[in-house]
């Protein structure tokens, strides 16, 4: 997880783009993958389907663990539609896993318990990357898709044919592994529920990040520490309500010595952030950008140890690790900057 | 029934060639180990308890201390210890006391635990050049935050945060009462603290007057004894522990002998002079979890809930349990004493025996809180034991929040672990009232000790939290990710949860 | 001597072959090399020699620009990433916009000029030896910990920007123990890092920044005067050792 590629955009009125721009743009920034994990997530990616929690699914193979998971979703909702994820080989990517979606209407009284449908989808995640062997499900969102695999961006974009996809936001990450290499599942975006995150960085502060994650009822699953940054925002601003603007400085907040100088209320604000949060705060560098129907947020950690670029175009927001891939998506940007430490970039939908 | 006198522990002797007779030794040692005859410093070396007091004032370097000079035919079971300890009670037919810590030669598990650093896949940071983030609040956190918005976008604030107390380093110093220690002792370690902005604990001694200008640093104790508690005390402090246990006797009280209650530790006790002061085993308000909560309410109620309120307890074999239930109280921390704990007098079967190392004991705590979800709600301070800042480190990264540090913080002030302290004369001045000892403490001097020791310490967590590429101790708090165990079982590896050497990520 | 120039389309070029020819063109006696649809290669001009030579970049280039080098010029029309000037040791880079962080790290001479702003460890661990001394000009503003471990060399920041400070974030200077900042504008004392200091800015510290400015004017094409009159914040190490009491020996 380490030096790894990141261009995302959103299309703030929500019209829709293909894939081919995104594809394009990633592949420049090969210097920073190593051909061992790219991934692509694209919002607005199933209209006919958008009500339905579209439940992605890596099979090892279609004996056994499909028929466990099938017989799982039906207990606690219905299959609207599922089918297998068209793929396309490459002389470098074979298909190792076979990708399956599902969409999928949760029940909220199967568990027998107080539970929303959120809660049925991440008992879902939980139970079947815990217990089925040889199936993963990597992303429940609505009208999300998620594409990835253990090769290089061009390869993994030409084998969903990603370009066949609209939608108004699109995430996409090109990966040098270091923990968890050539594994599909630990290519980005990581998704849960409405949230996606692609991610460059190492997390120093994983332990703690898990540790409070797991007392919070999270299991993680993915061998990898992207996927507490989807947790930690699932926490933060599904369940705790907090607006993203104050969740991601719960993640990457200032020095104490700069809360110190702080006008009171701001500076009570702060301390009450960080003392709630501690253990959600993400140390080590990272640049991660989070994606959700409504919106995409930039942050990087608090000493800026990895890049990130934003760039603004009419209705469109870009951030990217490199200047460089936004050209490709868009020649003429009105504005490019570099976001301050810790400091998040937000782009919502009108 | 006389079985005759046991072999004398340590040999002093004097090279004549180098003493200059000055008679620094005879002047310092309290044990009677010197006396001038003619032109010759006599020795009786069983007076001697190996406190080094002599041979560290002693100008020309001409003493020498050997340590068991004549041992007992070498057994592996019948060590010395074992066979004193039976000669002992032969003769008396009582409880044999000790000082200080466990003295048997058990792990440290901190030894078998090592820590991380990075290379190439993050970059460690420089603690020199940039920002490193020791501060630890310690007392209640809410679960979560929440906020309104006002029309303007503004963020205000609804969450109303409990008291805590603000340290600049997660070290603080353990609970030393007036009376097992000096005053000057304690006031050396009451500036020291203020000094590094952290904390120290009063003991259950009261809090005397000289030490009222330090009173924000210091969290004042009631332990079972209830000695010096009113409720001037009580608002005096920044905090307030109720004592439980203690990690050297656990399950016992304590006794200080009328001898050590001359007149100042009577008036700060609020007890007649010379009279022995008792603490009962058990609080007799607290026989159960219920009353241990009634009483940490009716502790806040009287301070107006102005005071986070500490347990500390000993850790034994139930600690997760116990400390979940204090969690659940309205305490604000939870203090474990792990079995290498010091002490001034305990039992030697306690002190050696009972309860459990603070390893295990935080790894424990940590788990069950975040099981229940409510470990960030709580701290967790961790004490026994704790001799280096790669203990302390260690420590927060099993669980802990903070550690208290006793005898590391009186070996500042000189103290050499020579395990007396019970007889009431330190050389050193520390566990004794006898005013020509205490003398031997310049608060003003000495207080830079301590302070110094807790400097250096928090320069050290910096570097090592540095190199692992982390700058805020929260994100090192319970990273037992950045832990490895060496040489540790499989079993203590899964209560420390922690992963063996050479294991991946 | 001739001029000579060529011009590269380096539209989806790897940057190893176009290094090879940037190469190949030195070799054959060009002087003047101008690169078209630069965006995204990285190490360009990566260890040429050469005084006679000047790269002029359309586009942005990727990260580790001109690293190593030792002599040439490079004038970049765009904005460029991380670490230009990395490690260099002579030569000369402009820069038409902005740069990423650590812009002239652990430059050894040379001279990096950058029109806009950059971003965070600006000239970090700089450093001087005998007739080398790198110098740094920014226009606008630089981010937290500029000029960190600045072991010497000079680091001039002009303050242009309209709604920006020089500097407003943190450990200015942090571990400099060699080499000068200079500053247009205020430096609040608690942005300084450790072992770092201001010092009175002297006339002879002015002259000795004025040949920087003028270059940067030129150009850049500014006329700015004030630049050259007004005050500039000093700062510069306490101590060529400010750790040294921060140890003791066993």
């Amino acid at each position: 997880m380490k030096m790894c590629g990141i261009i995302s955009v959103i299309d703030k009125k929500k019209n829709p783009m293909d894939g081919t721009a995104v594809r394009e743009a990633l592949s420049i920034m090969n210097e920073r993958g190593n051909g061992e994990g790219s991934g692509y997530a694209v919002y607005g990616a199933f209209p006919e389907f958008a009500d339905y929690y579209a439940i992605h699914v890596f099979y090892d193979d279609l004996i056994g663990p499909k028929t466990a998971v099938e017989e799982e979703l039906e207990k606690v909702g219905t299959i609207k539609h599922d089918e297998e994820i068209p793929t396309f080989e490459q002389p470098n990517l074979k298909k190792r896993h076979i990708p399956w979606r599902y969409f999928f209407q949760p029940n909220v009284s199967a568990l027998g318990t107080t539970a929303s449908e959120e809660d049925i989808l991440v008992y879902l995640m939980k139970k079947v990357n815990t217990t089925i062997p040889g199936a993963l499900i990597y992303s429940t969102g609505k009208n999300i898709a998620i594409f990835k695999a253990a090769g290089w961006p061009e390869d993994v974009a030409n084998f969903y044919r990603i370009q066949d996809y609209e939608g108004y936001i699109w995430l996409s990450h090109n990966r040098y592994p270091t923990n968890t290499a050539g594994w599909w599942g630990g290519a980005h975006p990581f998704n849960l529920l409405d949230w996606s995150v692609v991610h460059n960085g190492e997390i120093t502060s994983y332990g703690t990040n898990k540790r409070y994650l797991e007392g919070n009822g999270y299991v993680c699953t993915m061998h990898t520490d992207t996927e507490v940054v989807a947790y930690l925002t699932d926490l933060l601003q599904r369940q705790h309500e907090l607006p993203p603007e104050l969740a991601f400085k719960a993640l990457a907040p200032p020095f104490w010595d700069e809360i110190d100088r702080m006008p009171e209320k701001e500076r009570e604000l702060n301390t009450a952030l960080r003392m709630t949060y501690g253990p959600a705060m993400m140390n080590g560098p990272f640049a991660i950008v989070v994606a959700s129907s409504e919106g995409i947020a930039g942050i990087t950690d608090r000493i800026k140890l990895r890049p990130l670029v934003a760039a603004e175009k009419g209705d469109r927001l870009y951030l990217s690790s490199e200047e460089a891939a936004i050209h490709v998506m868009e020649p003429s940007p009105d504005r490019v900057w570099m976001p301050r430490a810790g400091e998040p970039v937000i782009g919502r939908v009108y | 029934m006389p079985i005759g006198s046991v072999p004398p522990k340590y040999k002093v002797t004097i090279d004549k060639d180098l003493c200059m007779l000055c008679e620094r030794c005879i002047e310092n040692c309290p044990y009677g180990t010197f006396r001038r005859e003619g032109n010759k410093i006599q020795i009786f070396s069983r007076a001697c308890t190996g406190c080094h007091r002599c041979i560290a004032m002693c100008p020309r370097d001409a003493i020498s201390l050997q340590e068991k000079p004549i041992d007992y035919r070498s057994h592996p079971v019948w060590s010395r210890e074992a066979r004193e300890a039976i000669y002992n009670q032969a003769q008396t037919g009582k409880i044999v006391l000790t000082g200080m810590g466990n003295a048997l030669n058990v792990p440290q598990i901190f030894d078998r635990l090592l820590l991380d650093a990075c290379q190439v896949t993050n970059p460690s940071i420089d603690p020199l050049r940039e920002p490193m983030e020791l501060r630890t609040y310690i007392g209640k956190k809410p679960r979560k935050l929440t906020i309104d918005k006002t029309p303007e976008g503004d963020i205000d604030l609804v969450t109303k945060l409990a008291p805590n107390l603000k340290c600049e380093t997660p070290i603080m110093i353990a609970h030393m009462s007036y009376g097992a220690i000096s005053l000057n002792a304690q006031l050396s370690l009451a500036r020291g603290a203020a000094e590094e902005k952290t904390f120290m604990g009063t003991g259950e001694g009261g809090l005397h007057e000289s030490l009222y200008p330090y009173q924000d640093n210091m969290i004042v104790q009631i332990a079972s004894g209830r000695f010096g508690v009113d409720i001037d005390y009580l608002e005096r402090g920044a905090a307030i522990e109720i004592k439980i246990g203690q990690g050297a006797k656990p399950g016992i009280g304590g006794h200080l002998p009328g001898e050590k209650v001359d007149e100042s530790v009577s008036k700060t006790r609020m007890i007649p002079p010379f009279s022995d002061a008792i603490s009962p085993a058990p609080h007799h308000d607290i026989y159960s979890i219920e009353d241990l909560s009634q009483l940490v309410r009716s502790l806040k109620e009287a301070t107006e809930w102005k005071k986070p309120v500490f347990v500390k307890i000993a850790a034994v074999h139930n600690v997760a349990a116990i400390a979940a239930g204090i969690a659940r109280s309205s305490a604000d921390a939870v203090v474990i004493d792990g079995f290498r704990g010091g002490t001034g007098t305990a039992p030697r079967v306690f002190r050696d025996h009972v309860g459990i190392p603070i390893e295990a004991a935080i790894a424990a705590v940590d788990a069950k809180l975040n099981e229940q979800g409510i470990r960030n709600e709580v701290s967790v301070i961790a004490s026994g034991g704790i001799r280096d800042s790669a203990d302390v480190t260690k420590a927060i990264a099993l669980g802990a929040d903070s550690v208290y540090i006793g005898t590391a913080a009186l070996v500042s002030l000189g103290c050499r672990v020579c395990g007396n302290c019970y007889r009431g004369l330190c050389p050193w001045g520390i566990a004794t009232q006898r005013e020509d000892l205490t003398a031997r403490i310049d608060p003003d001097i000495m207080y830079k000790n301590v302070s110094n020791l807790i400097h250096g310490w928090t320069l050290e967590i910096s570097e090592l939290m540095g190199a692992a590429g982390i700058n805020s101790i929260e994100s090192l708090r319970g990273n037992r990710d950045r832990l490895r165990g060496y040489m540790l079982d499989e079993n203590i590896l899964s209560v420390l949860d922690v992963k063996t050497v050479g294991a991946d990520v | 001597m001739m001029k000579k120039t060529l011009t590269i389309d380096a539209k989806g070029m790897h940057y190893t072959p176009l290094n090879k020819e940037i190469r190949a063109a030195i070799k054959d006696g060009v002087t003047e090399i101008i690169l078209e649809n630069i965006n995204g290669q990285r190490f360009i001009g990566n260890g040429l020699r050469g005084k006679d030579l000047t790269i002029i970049i359309n586009g942005v280039p990727g990260g580790d620009l001109c690293m190593f080098m030792s002599g040439p010029t490079c004038i970049v029309h765009a904005n460029a990433e991380h670490a230009p000037g990395n490690t260099m040791d002579r030569g000369k880079i402009y820069i038409h916009g902005t740069a990423g962080d650590a812009v002239a790290h652990s430059m050894r001479g040379g001279e990096v000029y950058v029109r806009d702003s950059i971003g965070y460890r600006g000239g970090i661990h700089m450093k001087e030896y005998k007739d080398k001394c790198p110098v740094l000009v920014v226009g606008e503003y630089a981010r937290a910990f500029l000029g960190e471990y600045m072991a010497g060399g000079i680091l001039i920041v002009l303050g242009r920007g309209k709604d920006q400070p020089p500097v407003d974030e943190r450990g200015v200077g942090t571990g400099i123990h060699g080499g000068e900042l200079y500053i247009r504008g205020e430096v609040p004392d608690h942005l300084l890092g450790i072992g770092a200091e201001k010092k009175p800015f002297t006339e002879d510290d002015r002259e000795k920044i004025r040949p920087y400015i003028e270059k940067y004017c030129r150009e850049f094409g500014v006329d700015e005067p004030e630049l050259f009159s007004d005050e500039y914040v000093h700062i510069g190490p306490s101590s060529a050792r400010p750790f040294a009491g921060k140890y003791c020996w066993e």
